[in-house]
């Protein structure tokens, strides 16, 4: 169980990490975007899945999957309205 | 492994406070103090103190953070007008004046702390056994909960007090501006707010409630609850609080009334200042802690909306 506990940990950072240098390296906003709302949805996700093993009771994973899942509604929806604010300020966006 | 772990926490605190402070990008500064916010909360759990890293998460970092980024947007939005209209909006730096007696104020503060810091025994357990001994008897078993809201609640009473005075001294400033009632919220903004602002009410109650035994507490809730007021305003449904000034004061000063009436029912009751007679503490607590709750979330948004809240003159647009 410690086992498999750690190497979710690990992958999960892995994808936090591989994020965050996605973030730091990536040339302009949408693909920084993308990197920090995929890689690190999917991090969290190994993490939470790692603490949801480790869990002692179902309610603890119950919370645990609220949190994932409002992370995840929320980071989809600011990524989407910083790409907008972007595209809309920078005048390339058609309609506007 | 911890060990470094916490050196690497305390080296980031140092850095991100240094950062945040002597950054010339202001929006990256503010930026650098929510990060230290994060940081600090981190620290709190690593020495222990759960409540407190809640607290810092959400009014340390979060709340103070909205208002940091709000106040450097402000101040760049009047750059190009002239120093008449700027002290006008309310965004002038103050004189040098008002800067250097804020300086000394704060040197003679730091002074008297550390007088303060020095006369303290070396090593003391403070007064954790008795607090312990005598939590039985305070209604709830989360010590923290016990000592904020019944052996030392007239500290809590008069924190209560401190944030009404911080909202009335804002607004005595100038007016909330108009542009915070603007109604075109983005589609997008709009459903994510239908969705957390209720999950956000639900978890600041959750926490009040939890704070009898767990973690959590007035304060905390009430973070929540500025908080989703704080998305509201910046998903432009602010002016529902401005299109209401009579109902929003009475919610900014109904937790300190509250607090107040408990305190003095207490004296003429059981004879000692927010002594709770033991089998309805829980209840006494609870209802102050509820109504506290309410002046904490509404003064956080106060503050976040950064002015009076009161009916638009007809004629200003």
């Amino acid at each position: 169980m410690p086992v498999l506990v750690s190497g979710l940990l690990a992958v999960g950072l892995f994808f936090f990490a591989a994020g965050t240098v996605a973030l730091l390296r990536f040339p302009d906003l949408p693909s920084r975007l993308h990197a920090l709302t995929k890689a690190d949805n999917v991090g969290l996700g190994f993490v939470l899945l790692a603490l949801g093993v480790a869990a002692p009771d179902p309610v603890r994973i119950f919370k645990l999957v609220l949190i994932w899942l409002l992370v995840l509604v929320a980071s989809a929806s600011v990524c989407f309205l910083v790409a907008d604010e972007a595209r809309r300020r920078s005048g390339t966006g058609e309609g506007r | 492994m911890a060990g470094a772990f916490d050196l690497l926490l305390a080296v980031l605190i140092v850095w991100l406070g240094w950062r945040a402070v002597t950054d010339p990008d202001l929006l990256r500064a503010a930026m650098q103090f929510v990060a230290l916010g994060l940081v600090l909360a981190i620290a709190w759990l690593r020495l222990a103190a759960p409540d407190l890293a809640l607290a810092e998460a959400a009014v340390g970092s979060g709340l103070t953070g909205a208002l940091l980024v709000t106040a450097v947007r402000g101040w760049r939005a009047s750059e190009g007008t002239d120093a008449e209209e700027r002290a006008a909006s309310g965004w002038a730096l103050p004189g040098s004046l008002p800067r250097l007696a804020a300086g000394a104020t704060s040197l003679l503060l730091l002074g008297l702390l550390l007088l303060a810091v020095r006369g303290l025994p070396e090593r003391s357990a403070g007064l954790t056994a008795e607090a312990a001994a005598a939590l039985p008897a305070s209604g709830v078993e989360n010590p923290v909960t016990a000592v904020l809201l019944n052996f030392r609640a007239y500290d809590t009473l008069l924190e209560v007090a401190v944030l009404l005075v911080a909202v009335v001294g804002v607004w005595s400033l100038r007016r909330a501006p108009a542009s915070l009632a603007r109604e075109d919220p983005p589609f997008v903004l709009a459903s994510l707010l239908g969705l957390v602002a209720p999950l956000l009410l639900i978890a600041g109650g959750y926490l009040l409630w939890i704070g009898a035994f767990a973690p959590g507490g007035a304060f905390q809730g009430g973070a929540l609850l500025g908080g989703a007021l704080v998305l509201l305003s910046l998903g432009g449904l602010g002016g529902a609080l401005l299109a209401r000034p009579a109902l929003t004061r009475a919610v900014l000063v109904v937790g300190l009334l509250v607090f107040l009436a408990v305190a003095v029912g207490m004296l003429a009751w059981t004879g000692g200042l927010l002594r709770y007679p033991e089998p309805s503490a829980k209840a006494w607590i609870l209802v102050v802690e509820a109504a506290g709750l309410l002046s904490i979330g509404a003064t956080l948004g106060a503050l976040f909306l950064g002015g009076r809240i009161e009916r638009a003159h007809p004629g200003d647009g």
